[in-house]
């Protein structure tokens, strides 16, 4: 939602193109049938548009927009994306413009209880978190889509059906100049929370609905105070609530607050009360200069997946899959996430590299990371709303007691991010006992110095990697066909420290950056035979 | 205690309120605190403990 008088796409900041359908001679090729279609141009679904094209897929990209998404929604954008987002070669806009940061302060009742430091340090390429506005990511992404002719995008082309057939499923859609129906062998869903695909097919999320519901506006103002993020609980412009206050590009902050239970939603989204709402806020933060009201939304703190995030040939990814609570920062991260899993797995199964079966990883995977939010979610929710008595009074006494005791300020720790393990995955191998540090397989692959680089500026993008420290065992690797690419790094060096190797040892990391298994002592064949098994081949 | 320790005394703590309603919370958590502070080693520690927490009284 705008000021008045302002359209839904007029930002302070941001200039919103303005796409067509397609026209002309682009029309012939409409109904012709198409190896995967995307239903949903948002970030995630350009995400594994351009995961695939990096496999050498092309894909039909189907939105029923005329432009990017409306206001900043998810604005942080935590390391692992960033790390997937270098892997498909279009970091560098992002890095331009973001605002990376890694403290976050709570106070209660204008008092600060905690400072926490997200894990940081020369060794790491990307900083925990980067605070970026929605209509930038998805631009940026963009740019790398209308650079890649495997990826036709048709825009204001809404999904009208989906039906599932034998070997993939006929899809209707509509555009300003007419309706048409095309085959598609496999069907990715990024349409989001309010998924066309997933109503089409019958399928209902599951979980539950808390109670809390939650304003964020945007302001832009001149505001002294460095990309920390700031949390508020019982401030007094808001006594029963909890505040949250980040800085994004361009002078944008976002405020994010509770609202009570005896507030009505729609009152409070009412351009004055949203107006006063943010001027409390601003005052208790000691700005008194002046600002422009931007965009605001509300949203609830609800925990809803998909049981299972495949029906067919139609595989659920992002919000259309899972819809998890904002604070937690899961949302986007976790889309992004799905998307980058998925493509590689369907690129390399489409390509031959891999069996069919491979596809099956993807729910276990992917929706062992949603679970894994919903446990983290519910307990910040239970911290920020706290949903009965018990709850209520354990959390006022926590914050009274963490104004002079810290240990009671780490239970308002939101525990942000780490890449979920897939630990449980059938695209994991059993760990090699002789491991005593590093990343078990399951794990996103740890960075490390190497030489004047990052470890992960080695690994093949798109395709598996073998990182090992033994020359001899990476020629013998090199020889073999069908193996994956090579990178022999130094050891001893900080990296082999770091991931806990022998000169011998080495791991096999997937080309979504997880690790797929590892030995203290490999050998080519043992290579090959982890290979052939992670990538489910009939040998 | 580790940090996760202490939220699960703080989880449990929290649920044991809810389970004992319609009976007042402040019941329950007397009970608690008798029963913890009999497993400390001495009433000085369950002295200092009660004071602390007198001493961050958070009401206006």
């Amino acid at each position: 939602m705008r000021p008045a008088g302002r359209a839904d796409t007029a930002s302070l900041y941001f200039t919103y193109p303005q796409f067509e359908a397609p026209k002309g001679a682009a029309r012939a090729g409409l109904a012709r049938d198409v190896a995967v279609a995307i239903v949903g141009a948002g970030p995630v679904g350009m995400v594994a548009a351009l995961t695939l094209a990096q496999q050498g897929i092309a894909s039909v990209l189907i939105e029923a927009k005329d432009s990017f998404n409306d206001g900043s929604r998810a604005i942080c954008i935590a390391r692992q994306s960033y790390a997937i987002l270098d892997c498909l070669g279009v970091v560098a806009p992002f890095l331009e413009k973001s605002l990376g940061w890694t403290t976050g302060r709570s106070f209660y009742r204008g008092q600060q209880i905690l400072e926490f430091h997200m894990p940081d340090g020369p060794e790491e390429k990307f900083r925990p978190m980067y605070n970026l506005e929605q209509q930038f990511i998805e631009a940026y992404l963009w740019q790398a889509i209308e650079a890649t002719p495997l990826i036709e995008t048709r825009w204001r082309s809404r999904l009208e059906g989906i039906e599932i057939g034998d070997s993939g499923a006929r899809l209707t859609v509509a555009d300003p100049e007419g309706s048409y129906s095309f085959h598609a062998d496999w069907v990715l869903a990024a349409d989001g929370a309010r998924s066309a695909v997933r109503s089409q097919l019958g399928l209902r999320l599951q979980g539950r609905n808390f109670e809390g519901r939650y304003v964020i506006a945007d302001v832009q103002m001149d505001h002294d105070y460095p990309t920390i993020r700031r949390a508020l609980f019982a401030p007094a412009c808001r006594p029963g609530a909890t505040v949250l206050i980040h800085r994004q590009p361009d002078n944008i902050w976002r405020i994010d607050y509770q609202l009570g239970d005896d507030e009505d939603p729609a009152e409070a989204v009412r351009e004055e009360v949203v107006r006063d709402s943010v001027a409390a806020v601003l005052a208790e933060i000691g700005h008194t200069g002046p600002w422009e009201l931007e965009w605001w939304s509300i949203y609830s703190a609800n925990t809803l997946a998909l049981d299972d995030y495949r029906k067919g040939p139609v595989i659920f990814i992002g919000d259309s899959a899972h819809i998890v609570p904002i604070f937690g920062v899961r949302g986007l991260n976790n889309g992004i996430a799905d998307a980058h899993n998925i493509g590689w797995k369907l690129g390399h199964v489409l390509t031959g590299k891999a069996g069919a079966a491979l596809i099956d990883s993807y729910t276990p995977e992917r929706r062992g990371a949603t679970l894994d939010v919903f446990a983290n979610a519910s307990k910040s929710a239970r911290f920020m709303t706290p949903p009965t008595r018990g709850w209520q009074i354990l959390r006022d006494a926590a914050l009274g007691l963490a104004l002079t005791h810290p240990f009671a300020g780490e239970l308002a720790n939101p525990r942000q991010m780490t890449p979920f393990t897939y630990a449980e995955s059938p695209a994991v191998l059993p760990d090699d006992a002789g491991f005593a540090a590093g990343p078990a397989p399951g794990a996103a692959m740890i960075e490390a110095r190497v030489g004047a680089g990052f470890l992960s500026d080695r690994l093949a993008r798109g395709g598996f990697t073998l990182v090992c420290f033994d020359p001899t065992l990476a020629r013998a690797v090199e020889a073999l066909p069908g193996t994956p690419a090579v990178a022999c790094l130094p050891w001893p060096s900080a990296a082999a420290d770091r991931l806990g190797a022998g000169h011998g040892a080495a791991y096999l990391v997937r080309p979504d950056l997880h690790v797929g298994a590892r030995w203290q002592a490999a050998t080519a064949e043992a290579v090959r035979t982890a290979l052939d098994n992670l990538c489910f081949r009939e040998v | 205690m580790t940090p996760h320790e202490i939220e699960q005394v703080y989880e449990a703590l929290a649920e044991g309120i809810d389970r004992a309603a319609p009976e007042a919370p402040e019941l329950y958590l007397a009970r608690a605190c008798l029963l913890l502070a009999r497993a400390l080693p001495s009433a000085e520690a369950a002295l200092a403990a009660i004071a602390a927490a007198g001493m961050t009284s958070t009401a206006d």
